[in-house]
């Protein structure tokens, strides 16, 4: 079966104001509001599409994390994902410990197309889809803002700091998703209902044979420096003036 | 004991990338580090040359092969690994060609990856931002073994360019590499206006410039004053500007000496990529907008007024 596997990770809503905790163990999360990743959200709604099209039967969306990331998987059963998987773990998960879990995944579902994001908006780091392209030993794409499967292979047009760059991947592969990739439909309420019949399998990382390893400790989290509050001019020849004083213009 | 650190240079075959002499910066601020920068290349010699005479390297070993052309992470990645063996850390630009390498390379490798380096504190010790920057966490390396990173370009000066030369050593490495990833082409728009990631001056429009056709008065004011032109995501997902315009957590971080934003709102998301902009200037009609709460200098005006009129004033 032409399937494609989609990460899903669960992380503090964008709109939220993040806070760092005045301990400096962590930023606040209680009673913060959750959503998928804004990229994951865009990896879906391209597995949905490609599937509309006839270029994949299948949509399988996976998540590494604790219980709670269920929600986020349902979502994602609710914007059309076929099946769920949530592989449960706890505590610090870096993208090698995420990458190795996935890989396990893909072993069992042999998927043709792995659709990841470029980056979750909480860590930041964007690593996971390349750390997994690597064990893989399979061709990643990572920033895609323009994909086209052609039967074996996939053309990849790349959002990178030069312009637009394309390439030509052979499948299965993995690709990372960029925000000009697509727009992703809204959920509808129905929607939400026929998603809670869906399969959502759970797994364990042990189960799966994957021990997490953290190795990177977090060793202090602090508030970034605040700008010092500025002035306001008044028109464009104070402005101008003022710049020039500061030897700007 | 010193760390010995390889950092993996960014170039388009001829020229190397400012962004690789941050990196020669960042290595540096480490104590008695000894700083080796790898060139992978088709012909290697013009951009070793360049990276030999940065002031704080100390040796330049390149790996010359055909494949190497364009930058394929995937083709790039086994070469770095087989370079890294005797290295302690190993760092590449936090730029598209150094986020869609360097984690494929420690994915080779298994080892732990530092994104968005700010600071090394010491051999095993980091800063780096996370939450868009709105929070700055200290990681440490937990076991042995190596540490890849990519640096914050944003966050540290070029190192210089000398007189002196770093010796070069021509390295071959026994890898086959994957013929998975073809290269098609890129495309990108020329302009004679400065690279906005290293510009002392960028001018930045957003989405109430309107069009395209908006966004004239913007590279009209920028030529008047050497200055690049970025833009905010709306801008860009609109359509007004391209891709390689957009500033932000999910565009360019850029740190230039002066920042002028233009019918910018200040999203937390544009506002990481400015955090490091030594003069911010705001204008803006809403004088409520939160670019004004990081903004050195704000003008409450229209953006159709203001922007020909500052052209004028300074013409
Ligand atoms: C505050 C904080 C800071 C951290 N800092 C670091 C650090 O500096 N270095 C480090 O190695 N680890 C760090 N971690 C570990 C961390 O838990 C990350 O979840 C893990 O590193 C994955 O990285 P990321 O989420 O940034 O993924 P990215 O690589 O940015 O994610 C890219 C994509 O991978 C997929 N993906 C990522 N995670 C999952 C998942 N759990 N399930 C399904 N798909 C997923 C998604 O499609 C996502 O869009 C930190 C954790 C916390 C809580
Ligand atoms: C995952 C994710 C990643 C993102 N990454 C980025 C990123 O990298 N970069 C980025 O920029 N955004 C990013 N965003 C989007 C961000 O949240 C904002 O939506 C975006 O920055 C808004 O752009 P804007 O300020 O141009 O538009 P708006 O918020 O619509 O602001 C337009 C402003 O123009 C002013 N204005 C209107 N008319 C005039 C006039 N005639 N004269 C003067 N002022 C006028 C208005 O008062 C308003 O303040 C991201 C969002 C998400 C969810």
């Amino acid at each position: 079966m032409k399937r494609i596997l989609v990460g899903i990770k669960r992380v503090v809503d964008y709109n939220v104001r993040i806070r760092v905790r005045p301990d400096g163990s962590g930023v606040v999360t209680d009673g913060v509001k959750m959503s998928i990743n804004p990229f994951d959200e865009i990896a879906l709604e391209e597995a949905l599409r490609i599937k509309e099209r006839g270029g994949a039967e299948e949509v399988v969306v996976a998540t590494v994390g604790p219980a709670d990331c269920q929600q986020q998987l349902r979502t994602a059963l609710a914007m059309g994902a076929d099946r769920a998987l949530h592989v449960q773990a706890d505590g610090v998960l870096e993208p090698l410990t995420v990458a190795r879990a996935l890989l396990q995944l893909i072993e069992r579902e042999q998927p043709l197309l792995v659709i990841l994001g470029k980056q979750a908006i909480d860590d930041d780091n964007g690593q996971t889809g390349q750390v997994l392209a690597a064990l893989w030993n399979r061709p990643q794409a990572t920033y895609a803002s323009k994909l086209e499967l052609t039967g074996e292979t996939a053309r990849v047009t790349r959002e990178v700091d030069a312009g637009l760059e394309t390439l030509e991947i052979d499948l299965p592969a993995v690709i990372t998703t960029d925000l000009r990739l697509n727009e992703p439909r809204y959920v509808k309420l129905p929607d939400i209902m026929k998603a809670k019949k869906k399969p959502l399998d759970t797994f364990t990382l042990a189960a799966l044979g994957v021990e997490p390893r953290q190795q990177l400790k977090l060793v202090r989290f602090e508030p970034p420096p605040q700008r010092q509050k500025g002035i306001r001019v008044k028109d464009a020849a104070e402005l101008v003036d003022a710049l020039k004083k500061k030897g700007l213009l | 004991m010193s760390a010995k650190i390889l950092i993996v240079a960014e170039h388009d075959g001829k020229k190397l990338n400012p962004s690789t002499a941050k990196c020669v910066t960042c290595a540096r601020t480490l104590a008695g580090a000894q700083v080796t920068v790898a060139v992978l290349a088709a012909e290697a010699a013009p951009v070793a040359s360049q990276a030999a005479q940065l002031s704080g390297v100390d040796r330049v070993v390149t790996v010359e092969n055909p494949a190497n052309l364009h930058a394929l992470a995937a083709v790039l990645a086994p070469q770095v690994v087989a370079l890294a063996a005797p290295f302690d850390i190993v760092l590449g630009p936090s730029t598209t060609f150094g986020k869609d390498l360097m984690a494929r390379v420690a994915g080779l490798l298994e080892a732990p990856q530092v994104s968005d380096i700010m600071a090394i504190e010491s051999a095993g010790r980091f800063r780096r931002p996370i939450y868009a920057g709105n929070a700055i966490l200290t990681v440490e390396k937990a076991g042995e073994g190596k540490v890849v990173g990519t640096v914050r370009i944003a966050s540290f000066e070029a190192a210089a360019s000398g007189n002196s030369a770093a010796p070069i050593e021509k390295s071959t490495v026994s890898v086959t590499l994957p013929t998975h990833t073809r290269f098609i082409s890129v495309s990108a728009a020329k302009s004679d206006r400065p690279d906005l990631q290293t510009a002392a001056r960028v001018v930045s429009g957003g989405r109430a410039l309107g069009s395209a056709d908006g966004f004239k008065i913007l590279y009209s004011l920028a030529d008047r004053m050497g200055a690049a032109v970025g833009a905010s995501r709306a801008a860009v997902d609109a359509g007004y500007a391209p891709n390689e315009m957009q500033v932000g957590q999910t565009g360019k971080i850029i740190s230039p000496e002066l920042y002028v934003a233009v019918g910018i709102s200040g999203a937390i998301q544009h506002l990481t990529g400015i955090k490091d902009a030594r003069t911010i200037v705001a204008i803006n009609k809403d004088g409520e907008a939160p670019i004004f709460e990081v903004a050195d200098f704000g003008l409450v005006g229209d953006l159709f007024q203001i922007i020909p009129e500052i052209e004028r004033l300074i013409s």
